[in-house]
């Protein structure tokens, strides 16, 4: 089954990232394909290359950079919610005159039809928020 | 078309559960996953309207969520099916579509 | 030979609904949900909204936003029949619970049982929920 995975919370507020990343490595070790992550209303904070959490507990952004990478995942984050919330990648800090870009590698910043396109690519479009 | 619903919240935090099951239809399924799980356990003001839903909709709990937060599996009302995150991955190949109540 | 517009590549048009549940203002879900809304309209799917619980004060006359400081967003609801988003279902139980009626909506909806908005969930090839 192909599936898409929408997430709308940042990390550690809310575990609905916790949820959706248990969910993946599960869904990925029965032989199923993640097509793609979308990360939208605070979910875009999933992507920040800043965070510095304590060092015994789970580093959200990290397992999912490394889950993404083995598996290939595409990891798209919204601009419109990244812009609002200050995640930006080096193009558009550039663009929007800001002093540093903050994405960690891996995401890609890009627009909402990424997300009907997975509705519409997917067998499976699955919500974890709060 | 059977639907798989997912309920995170406590039932005695937000009216998700409630919401869910007034929208559920006979034949659904609803997993109780984070701290949704608390509707799944016995002995509290929500077991009733739970037991009842059981009659015409399949309930399952998450189990690494339950542990989380100090219940067992005896604590949960009976007929309500304990799962991993396999069985999730399952329960999503196994209906056709899927609506998760925040 | 085919008619012009015969050729036109037509892509799957799978059925998406937005079930909205949170009031307005309080927290952005409302706001960003919209606009997930109108980027499936662009992509010609066939979209469905439904307001239940709190949602259904996110359709409510008379928004005036200026004391809280924020951007009155409403109008955007009645702009949604121009990108031929014309499926909008209330949820009766939600209105007599606030002590609504359909007269207190900007918008026309189909009111419904919560009975009869689940037939409609089960049709649905991908739901939403934000």
């Amino acid at each position: 089954m192909k599936y898409g995975l929408l997430i709308t919370e940042g990390p550690y507020t809310h575990q609905a990232t916790d949820t959706a990343y248990q969910f993946a490595k599960a869904a990925i070790a029965k032989g199923h394909e993640i097509f793609r992550i979308f990360f939208y209303n605070d979910g875009v904070n999933n992507a920040t290359d800043l965070a510095v959490p304590p060092q015994d507990d789970r580093n959200i952004t990290v397992n999912w950079v490394k889950l993404a990478e083995e598996h290939n995942i595409d990891m798209v984050v919204c601009i419109a919610a990244a812009q609002r919330r200050s995640l930006l990648d080096k193009s558009e800090a550039d663009r929007q005159g800001k002093r540093a870009d903050n994405i960690a590698p891996v995401f890609r910043i890009s627009g909402l039809g990424q997300l009907v396109e997975a509705g519409i690519e997917c067998d499976r479009l699955l919500t974890f928020g709060d | 078309m059977a639907m798989l619903h997912t309920v995170n919240k406590s039932p005695f935090e937000r009216n998700t559960l409630n919401t869910c099951l007034d929208m559920a239809k006979s034949g659904a399924s609803v997993l109780l996953i984070e701290d949704g799980v608390f509707g799944a356990l016995k002995n509290t003001s929500a077991s009733d309207k739970v037991s009842k839903a059981m009659e015409g909709i399949t309930f399952y709990v998450l189990g690494p969520d339950l542990a989380a937060r100090g219940m067992t599996e005896d604590q949960v009302i009976d007929g309500i099916k304990v799962i991993d995150y396999d069985g999730f991955v399952d329960l999503t190949t196994e209906h056709d579509n899927f609506q998760a109540w925040l | 030979m085919a008619e012009p517009w015969e050729d036109e590549v037509e892509g799957p048009v799978k059925k998406f609904m937005f079930v909205n549940r949170k009031a307005p203002y309080g927290t952005i879900y409302a706001l960003e949900s919209l606009e997930v809304v109108l980027i499936t309209a662009a992509f010609d799917q066939d979209v469905s909204l439904v307001f239940s619980d709190d949602g259904v004060y996110q359709i409510k006359k008379g928004q005036n936003t200026d004391g809280i400081g924020m951007k009155n967003f409403s109008p955007t609801y009645r702009a949604l029949e121009g990108y031929d988003i014309e499926k909008l279902y209330v949820d009766k139980e939600s209105l007599e619970e606030r002590g609504l009626t359909e007269d207190d909506l900007l918008v026309e909806v189909e009111v419904m049982s919560r009975a009869q908005i689940a037939d409609l969930m089960d049709e649905q090839d991908v739901v939403m929920s934000f």
